[in-house]
């Protein structure tokens, strides 16, 4: 019998470690991939809350998670690749001006 | 004791994977790290008796969304990465700052007596019919909200990403 | 004492159909060199033995003893993971397949399952959600395709692995589309349950009554392309891309991407012959036929018998369209994959919906 905090800390775990990649790193498309990881943690919390209190309703909140994220994923990538195609680098900290 | 065998096994693999997202310099490893997670987390569904949604994590998470972000690190042959002045200054700032984040959080959860019932293995399962009863009838209307929001992620998509004519 | 039996036995299980599996696939080569021989009015492996039958072994000592060539600039990594993934992932799907229903060996009831268990009242208990772990495993496998290409830093596998990659998520879509209507037929995700609702003699299959014949024709379209053969192989065509990308493997690692490509054969075989064609059941079945007088055991592998035959079309199919049509350009291919099958499968799922939603209501 695995206690329900286990898995809520180790959502919570997970969720700083996507916010530590998040300010750390610098090429863009890994800032995204901390996105990803901080919804999966979430996803994570959701389902562990479900069976606690035996209530499906956690399971359909992580379908529209997931379907959010995939949504966000596929128009974040084309903004990366638009953004690439102008500056030449997917470097955050070399896109900070607004003209060239 | 199984239970807590295999709860440790797929968290440990989920933290490492996590950790070797943020210690990777190239965004490919950073990548398959993150596949790796996603699979873990697909397990620790499995555990939780959450068996429709494990199998959609795999199918949805890891095989379609993780591939496009390959597919673009593929593409755009993104190189390994670079420490610049704005990075070194946010490492003193920011770990601190994330120790401090992830301690709050986890005093708060391990304090609480309701979060200290466990979880036995097989009691619950969500099953597919049970979430599609859920979906259909109580959550109908953010069911079709989210298909008007897919199609315009994918009319934006394809908008975003055209070369210019 | 008791569980330590149990596990004894599911390890043996275990051993034995991937064994089986394995040599299925090293004589399916030999099957289709055999056959696309003859297609070609001529005679296929015929020095190595009787029939060229110990080719594949022979095939297996080269595979073994060849040099294994590491290139320059390759990410090791990537390099030694990408077919290891590849193969791993063509065998994991074996585990949820059911080929039958129970064995019984001294005394003991075994299902004929890797992934069923054995309730206490005698049923058998496989995933509730089989098919969506099989379509999970088909969409992994696409990783090792796309980290092949990627780590072995040449044009042509880059090029080859993009678009073995980009082909194979496009037809994902369709594949799992097309098996949603049998979905709905049966009411079930779980392999195990759905063929049990095709039990009957073989019109009460999935393709006849079923109702499912363009879900069939879908299907087995997506699955050609999801598995790379001809005619969707322009990733991997000999003559368009070096061999596209596995260009730079040798020895062992090509032959584990060859074995990889012929068990995601064997699952996509599998999953229609369990989904359309009423799995294990006998076509002849509940039409008041005798049964042999057979001995238990002999008789429990009789459904396994009528699995690997109905299996056995599958492959003979694969190859024979090998030998027959050529391959597609691969803006042909996209567009069918996205344009064709996809709102065509769609359709199908609208027009089996209807069909259920009216028998339940008259």
């Amino acid at each position: 019998m695995v206690p329900v905090s286990y898995y809520l800390v180790l959502s919570a775990i997970l969720f700083t470690i996507g916010v530590a990649a998040f300010l750390f790193k610098r090429n863009i498309i890994t800032i995204f991939m901390s996105i990803e990881l901080m919804l999966n943690a979430v996803n994570l919390s959701f389902v562990a809350f479900a069976n606690l209190h035996h209530d499906l309703s956690g399971h359909v909140f992580v379908f529209f998670v997931m379907v959010v994220a995939a949504a966000e994923a596929a128009v974040g990538l084309a903004i990366i690749i638009a953004v690439f195609r102008t500056r030449e680098t997917l470097n955050v900290d070399r896109v900070n001006l607004l003209k060239l | 004791m199984v239970h807590h065998l295999l709860f440790f096994v797929f968290a440990a693999l989920a933290v490492g994977g996590a950790l070797n997202l943020l210690v990777q310099k190239h965004p490919i490893s950073s990548a398959l790290s993150l596949i790796l997670v996603m699979g873990s987390l697909a397990l620790l569904y499995l555990l939780l008796g959450a068996e429709f949604v494990a199998a959609i994590q795999i199918i949805v998470y890891a095989g379609a969304i993780m591939v496009l972000f390959v597919f673009v690190i593929m593409l755009l042959n993104a190189g390994e990465e670079e420490h610049t002045k704005g990075s070194r200054f946010v490492m003193v700032f920011g770990i601190p700052a994330v120790a401090v984040l992830v301690g709050m959080i986890v005093y708060v959860l391990a304090n609480r007596s309701q979060m200290n019932t466990g979880i036995e293995l097989g009691a619950f399962v969500g099953s597919t019919s049970g979430v599609a009863n859920l979906l259909f009838k109580e959550f109908l209307l953010p069911f079709e909200v989210t298909s008007v929001l897919i199609l315009i992620a994918i009319m934006g998509a394809v908008v975003l990403a055209r070369r210019e004519p | 004492m008791d569980s330590l039996i149990n596990l004894a036995f599911f390890l043996l299980k275990i051993l034995i159909i991937t064994h089986v599996l394995l040599g299925a696939v090293a004589y399916t080569v030999w099957l289709e060199r055999k056959v696309i021989g003859h297609m070609q009015n001529r005679w296929g492996p015929t020095r190595v033995g009787w029939f060229g039958l110990l080719q594949p072994i022979a095939d297996g000592i080269k595979f073994i003893l060849k040099e294994d060539l590491l290139p320059p600039g390759v990410n090791k990594f990537f390099f030694l993971l990408a077919p290891l993934l590849a193969v791993a992932l063509g065998l994991t799907s074996l585990a949820l397949i059911p080929f039958g229903e129970t064995v019984t060996i001294f005394g003991r009831v075994i299902p004929m399952q890797i992934s069923g268990i054995l309730a206490s009242n005698g049923t058998v208990y496989d995933p509730g959600v089989g098919l969506l772990i099989i379509l999970g495993i088909t969409s992994i496998g696409v990783y090792g395709i796309a980290l092949s290409g990627w780590s072995s830093n040449s044009k042509y596998s880059l090029l080859g692995s993009l678009r073995a990659t980009a082909q194979m998520i496009s037809y994902e879509l369709a594949l799992g589309l097309s098996l949603v209507g049998v979905i709905i037929m049966s009411g079930t995700l779980s392999l195990r349950e759905i063929v049990n609702s095709q039990a009957g003699p073989f019109w009460h299959w999935n393709f006849f009554l079923g109702g499912q014949f363009v879900a069939f024709f879908i299907y087995l379209t997506s699955a050609f392309a999801e598995t790379n053969r001809i005619p969707f192989d322009l990733p991997e065509a000999e003559t368009e891309l070096v061999a596209g990308y596995h260009t730079e493997y040798s020895a062992m690692k090509f032959a584990m991407f060859f074995m990889a490509e012929y068990a995601n054969m064997f699952t996509a075989a599998s999953v229609a012959t369990l989904l359309f064609l009423g799995g294990w059941h006998s076509p002849f079945e509940g039409l008041g036929i005798p049964a042999l007088p057979l001995p238990a055991i002999v008789a429990s592998f009789v459904p396994v018998f009528w699995f690997a035959f109905k299996l056995f079309l599958f492959i003979f199919l694969y190859i024979w369209i090998r030998g027959t049509l050529p391959r597609f350009r691969y803006d042909q291919l996209m567009a069918f994959g996205w344009k064709f099958l996809l709102p065509l499968a769609i359709a199908n799922i609208v027009v089996t919906s209807a069909i259920v939603a009216l028998r339940a209501h008259s």
